[in-house]
């Protein structure tokens, strides 16, 4: 049962095929029995098949139409649920219970789905191969020796090793589609805004975003369909408009930038491949296009900057006072601040604090934070430029395909280069996806990445599934 | 050598939104520690702040009122730095656009400058108890404004003239309690000297933790002193932020210029720009209130008042609003002599505040005026009228304070007095006119002061000129 899509399975529970206690069953067994360390916490096997008992009833009398009603799902530890233990793979919050619900999961169970799961990740979102966790690294299902990706590096891999049906993750500059690259399943990070941030905790606010990773792009829209929209808890949540996801790749103008292909550190297979699916696009209707991108050298930094800067502030709060790990032994408040911050964080985190704090410091404000600020502006006026020509943009996800475990972060500059391709969607706010488009040499996974215009994530998902209608 | 003493004011204001600034707490003074806080307001992982439009409209009304050009383009920064009272650790303020820039309070004759108005949240409370500290995080995110003028007050009476303005103009905006006890309305002082007539400032300091105008008198008088003699004895100023200690009625220093955290300022990335529109400001400029300044105008043209009684009575909106209530419906004359002599005497002496509301306060005035009871009796029937009592009549009655208006009693009880003060009426006749003046306190006492003034004057009259 564990191999079915999401969509899939929510077909055979309406048609009493499958019941939902038994979907849960299953979901919880293969979440206990996970050979890639994808959960950090499952949730109370009762409560869950209460839950279920009452969903069936409802999707029985008609009260649950969702297609996805009854289907279980894995959430990234980052996610704010309701009674159940939401870690974000830290130290800091190993006994942290929020009494909220993000506004997604809210809306997922509202709409009839079970969270059966917390998936991990780097620590507080803070890594590209989920190896910076308080509970260990995630592995790759394709070659347990390889690291899964991250930061969403569980749901990634639970969702490839049919360890969870479907997942909700974040994506702050790849977290999402990377993973989903090295794990070879499909991630989706919609539009800046498109899905409310309450409930999520905060990595780098103006760049965090949730969504789904799951075994094909009709299921993460089906998700993104549930968890869109306007939210009042949220300033800066929005409504995308009311546009019919795009069947047809007709006449589609996709542009491909030639620094994705060229240097940067791309393979080889990862360029054939990319090539490659731009043959499918163009068989399907579509025109491709090369074009530079003419920011490329400033991306990283930029990012690197802002995500510190916020993330410096936003981790502030775990201080050891209201909640989460408190260090002993600690006898003023300065100790307190301190041994507990020290002992909570791990390294990864320790160092992008200090280098949010370094950058946001009274005399370099200038030189970095703010010259940031304008490569971000400059960035998604280009984009907004590219977009009135084209469709989308197609490029690779990552410059290789999933690293050995320990590889990266005994290079961390490299490890950072890693993102450059993904992190442009997110100081753009744009909407994007990753799809697997084959094997390299080792059998590993190669993921192609669709960029479209803010607020068009249908355009996104559009091309991502009608490539896969292809493809099967 | 003289000096002159350069003051310049940070004016914290709690705005009183029904909720608070980025959450729908109450904002209520004096609930009981924790009870009006949620997961947003002590920052709880993965809570967002959603701004308080309210704020907005409050803020600018202040802003206006205080002859502010208006920000159209707005932002709100955080404010890094760790303290347990601010559970985010970083407090959302304004620092690169606030809303309100470059206006003014007249002070008499006098403008004092303000350089900028910006909208922030509060933080907690601590609570030291027992060798302990306890935190209360019901204030956490109660909306404020700081006011920041330019050092243009050059003494006590300036600071306080500023501040009552102020605090004049948010009470008629009712955008503020103001009350400096419960902490809604409070004021840093910086303050430097420099000898008379230069041109050159003085390193200044912050003072805080000042909680009343008395306080803000004495820590003036004090931190001057300070400087002048740290100067004086050939010493330099160091610019540091002091704490007032009233108790002590000396200021302790609290951090030096060395120590001064960096707070990180960078935009909020939770919070959306706002952009406030002209129509927006507009309809807000056209529905400001009348404040004390036109009003005392109004009051000494249309009830006849001098312009002094008429700015005692319209300083602050409380008072202006119960005599002009009272006034459309009883003597303003009379209304204004007690309010400006009686009411004042007992809040001053009792220290308590007037419960008194117009409807009975007209009533109280109509009585005296038609002759019920007259102001002798009249002060204690004014007292049950100050504390909030609304049956006049009841109490005249009950009381027995009825004025006596009564020809043939008042005869009775005057031919008693003449019969009782054969000097005092030899006396009046040997030509002596104080002395009638003591036969109508006699007859007064007699009456137990109820007695109507001018019956008891003609009955004594009466008697002098029949006799």
């Amino acid at each position: 049962m564990m191999n079915l899509t999401a969509l899939q399975l929510g077909e055979k529970i309406r048609a009493g095929e499958i019941g939902v206690a038994e979907a849960v069953t299953a979901a919880l067994g293969a979440a206990e029995n996970s050979r890639t360390n994808a959960f950090v916490t499952l949730a109370d096997k009762e409560k869950c098949l209460s839950q279920a008992d009452t969903i069936q009833k409802k999707i029985s009398t008609g009260e649950l139409t969702s297609p996805l009603a009854g289907v279980p799902i894995g959430i990234k530890d980052n996610i704010c649920t309701s009674g159940l233990r939401t870690t974000c793979a830290s130290k800091m919050l190993d006994n942290f219970i929020p009494p909220y619900s993000a506004t997604a999961v809210e809306k997922l169970e509202n709409a009839g789905l079970i969270v059966v799961g917390k998936l991990n990740m780097d620590e507080f979102g803070m890594g590209s191969t989920s190896e910076t966790s308080h509970y260990g690294a995630v592995k790759n299902p394709h070659d347990e020796n390889r690291v899964s990706g991250g930061s969403s590096g569980g749901c990634a891999a639970a969702v490839a090793a049919n360890e969870t049906f479907i997942s909700l993750g974040t994506d702050t500059g790849g977290s999402i589609r990377q993973p989903a690259s090295y794990c070879g399943v499909t991630g989706f990070k919609p539009t800046y805004g498109a899905v409310s941030r309450h409930g999520l905790i905060a990595y780098a606010s103006s760049l965090d975003q949730i969504g789904p990773i799951a075994k094909n792009a009709a299921d993460c829209a089906e998700i993104h369909k549930i968890i869109a929209g306007r939210d009042p808890k949220d300033g800066t949540s929005l409504d995308l408009p009311e546009t019919a996801c795009i069947k047809g790749v007709i006449g589609k103008k996709i542009a491909i930038p030639e620094d994705c292909l060229i240097g940067n550190g791309v393979d080889e297979d990862v360029k054939n491949n990319i090539l490659e699916t731009a043959k499918k696009f163009t068989e399907m209707g579509a025109s491709i296009d090369y074009i530079k991108l003419p920011f490329n050298e400033y991306v990283i930094p930029a990012y690197y900057i802002i995500a510190t800067a916020e993330a410096s502030s936003n981790l502030s709060r775990y201080d050891g006072v209201k909640y989460g790990f408190r260090s002993e032994g600690a006898n003023s408040l300065l100790q307190t601040y301190n041994a507990t911050r020290a002992e909570g964080f791990g390294m990864e985190v320790i160092k992008r604090i200090l280098l949010g704090t370094f950058v946001l410091s009274s005399g370099f404000y200038d030189a970095y934070y703010k010259k940031a600020l304008q490569v971000k502006a400059l960035i998604r006026k280009h984009f907004a430029e590219t977009f009135y020509n084209y469709d989308a943009i197609l490029c690779p996800v990552a410059p290789t395909t999933a690293p050995i475990l320990g590889e990266s972060l005994s290079d961390p500059l490299k490890m950072y280069l890693s993102d450059i391709f993904t992190v442009t969607a997110n100081l753009a706010g744009l909407p994007a996806i990753s799809i697997p488009c084959g094997k390299d040499a080792n059998g590993l996974p190669i993921g192609a990445q669709i960029i479209s215009d803010v607020m068009k994530d249908k355009v996104v998902l559009g091309l991502a599934q009608a490539y896969q209608g292809v493809q099967q | 050598m003289n000096w002159d003493i350069v003051i310049g004011l940070e004016i914290h204001v709690e705005l009183s939104t029904a909720s608070k600034i980025f959450c729908g707490c109450s904002t209520a003074f004096g609930g009981e520690p924790n009870t009006q806080c949620c997961p947003v307001c002590i920052g709880m992982p993965g809570t967002l702040p959603v701004l308080n439009t309210r704020v907005l409209d409050f803020a600018v009304k202040a802003g206006l009122a205080l002859n502010c050009q208006i920000t159209r383009y707005n932002k709100f920064d955080r404010k890094n730095y760790f303290y347990p009272d601010l559970p985010k650790a970083y407090q959302i303020s304004q620092l690169h656009l606030p809303f309100a820039r470059n206006g003014f309070v007249d002070i008499g004759d006098k403008k004092i400058r303000i350089h900028e108005i910006h909208m922030e949240e509060d933080a907690g409370k601590l609570i030291h108890s027992s060798g302990k500290t306890f935190l209360d995080y019901n204030r956490c995110g109660v909306p404020l404004i700081e006011i920041v003028t330019e050092p243009d007050m050059t003494c006590a009476e300036e600071v306080i003239a500023c501040l009552t303005s102020v605090k004049s103009m948010l009470e008629y905006l009712e955008v503020s309690d103001c009350q400096m006890q419960e902490g809604s309305l409070r004021a840093d002082v910086n303050l430097s000297v420099k000898p008379k007539g230069s041109t050159e400032f003085g390193t200044r300091t912050e003072m805080k933790n000042i909680n009343s105008f008395k306080a803000i008198e004495r820590a003036i008088a004090y931190e001057s002193r300070r400087q002048i003699e740290v100067i004086s004895s050939g010493g330099e100023i160091s610019q540091e932020t002091r704490r007032w200690d009233d108790n002590a009625g000396e200021s302790f220093v609290m951090r030096s210029k060395e120590n001064a955290p960096d707070y990180r300022y960078f935009p909020d990335p939770d919070i959306p720009p706002i952009s406030f529109t002209d129509e927006f400001i507009a309809s807000i400029q056209e529905n400001q209130p009348e404040f004390a300044k036109e009003k005392a105008a109004r009051f000494a043209a249309e009830y006849g008042l001098t312009p002094k009684d008429a700015a005692i009575l319209t300083t602050d909106k409380n008072t202006a609003q119960l005599y002009e209530e009272t006034a459309k419906s009883a003597s303003p004359k009379e209304t204004a002599v007690w309010m400006l002599g009686e009411m004042m005497y007992l809040a001053s002496t009792t220290g308590a505040k007037p419960k008194i509301t117009p409807p009975p306060f007209a009533e109280f005035i109509n009585a005296v005026t038609g002759g019920k009871t007259n102001r002798t009796a009249g002060k204690q029937v004014f007292e049950y009228v100050f504390g909030g009592g609304e049956d006049v009549a009841g109490y005249i009655e009950k009381h027995g304070l009825a004025q006596i208006n009564d020809d043939a009693s008042i005869a009775a009880i005057v031919e008693k007095v003449l019969a009782a003060n054969a000097d005092a009426v030899a006396e009046y006749k040997s030509g002596k006119e104080k002395a009638f003046g003591f036969l109508v306190g006699q007859t007064m006492k007699e009456l137990k002061g109820k007695g109507n003034p001018a019956l008891v004057n003609a009955a004594l009259k009466k008697h002098f000129t029949e006799s």
